[in-house]
């Protein structure tokens, strides 16, 4: 039961009880894929196989990457458009709400297995999404997920000092507005309907969808009108 | 904040893609203590969350049990999934943010308990 890919809490309550000094929580290292440790057992098993069968001749390298880029193109991101529509039409954000995967079939965008939920960022909330078993993620609406949202750094710490992590993403939220963390470890996904910025009045949905990049739709920063 | 999402038997016309649950044993609103085990295998209940106390948020629906998908059978019979509200500083003795803050998550009913009940609890 100590089994550390999946004890998070484990993880971290050692790492924050082995020191004796007493570290501000600004100094942990920022979200990225560096503190990944050594490669897990399933990690390296895969990389030999790919060598044993590139060896072998069954496979060749450029055939696992051209693989990896279908996926990509298998999965494009596409959930800026859905938002963008809901910030124009408050009939479809509802519906948006009240059926996500509806909602986006709607819009011709075919979430395949996933159950979608939205969650509505407003002055009084902030929703941002994690996974902390694995890293579920709507792929069919926003792409392949990025390296921070996999790596153990961002799962372990989301869930018990999310303000620090948004805080690292630039994102710094008062204490008046609730922070509500989705684990996202099951059946369902999710989805943020970041709160639409002043200055955007008037706005074509596809200006709309520039500003609602991946980032604000998980939740880890909120949508900027450039200038 | 609207607590329940599309769940809670709005009369539309619109067929929704979430799988209904009939006969679940928790409402909306009711008080759920995730059960404190530790069994071996495949599960979906993060360890950090069993035996805290949060309430009912929605009801997702009747979904197959990953606990058997996960070996190869077929998840039947389907058990009734809930997405289920806690505090922070409840979840988490040295949470350091605001009181208000929270975190939901998705649980299996076999998973929950009347909050009531100190059945898991040691």
């Amino acid at each position: 039961m100590t089994d550390s890919r999946i004890d998070y809490y484990a993880v971290k309550k050692h790492a924050h009880d082995h020191g004796d000094h007493d570290h501000s929580h600004d100094d942990h290292a920022p979200v990225a894929g560096e503190d990944e440790g050594p490669p897990s057992e399933f990690a390296i098993m895969s990389r030999a196989m790919q060598e044993i069968l590139e060896a072998k001749g069954v496979i060749t390298a450029e055939q696992v990457t051209r693989r990896m880029e279908q996926f990509e193109e298998d999965f494009p991101y596409r959930g800026s458009r859905v938002v963008a529509r809901a910030w124009t039409d408050p009939e479809f954000r509802k519906r948006l709400l009240d059926d996500g995967k509806a909602a986006c079939t709607e819009m011709g965008v075919d979430l395949e297995a996933d159950r979608l939920i939205a969650v509505e960022n407003t002055p009084e909330v902030h929703n941002m999404i994690v996974c902390t078993l694995c890293s579920c993620y709507p792929r069919a609406l926003l792409g392949m997920p990025p390296t921070w949202y996999k790596s153990r750094s961002y799962r372990s710490r989301v869930v018990f000092e999310p303000r620090a992590v948004l805080k690292e993403f630039g994102t710094e939220l008062p204490d008046n507005v609730t922070v509500r963390v989705h684990d996202s470890n099951a059946d369902m996904r999710y989805v943020v309907i970041p709160m639409r910025p002043q200055g955007t009045e008037g706005w074509s949905e596809d200006q709309l969808a520039d500003i609602l990049t991946r980032d604000t739709l998980v939740g880890v920063t909120v949508p900027r009108v450039r200038t | 904040m609207s607590a329940a999402g599309g769940e809670t038997g709005s009369a539309q016309s619109r067929p929704s893609t979430y799988t209904p649950a009939p006969g679940h044993r928790y409402e909306v609103g009711d008080a759920v203590r995730v059960k404190r085990r530790y069994p071996p295998g495949h599960r979906r209940t993060p360890h950090y969350i069993r035996g805290k106390v949060g309430t009912v948020e929605r009801i997702c629906g009747a979904f197959p049990n990953p606990e058997e998908l996960a070996y190869g059978f077929d998840g039947e019979p389907k058990k009734v999934l809930y997405r289920v509200r806690f505090v922070q500083k409840e979840v988490w003795p040295r949470y350091r943010g605001p009181a208000r803050d929270l975190i939901e998550m998705e649980i299996f009913e076999h998973w929950l308990e009347p909050a009531g009940d100190t059945g898991g609890r040691t």
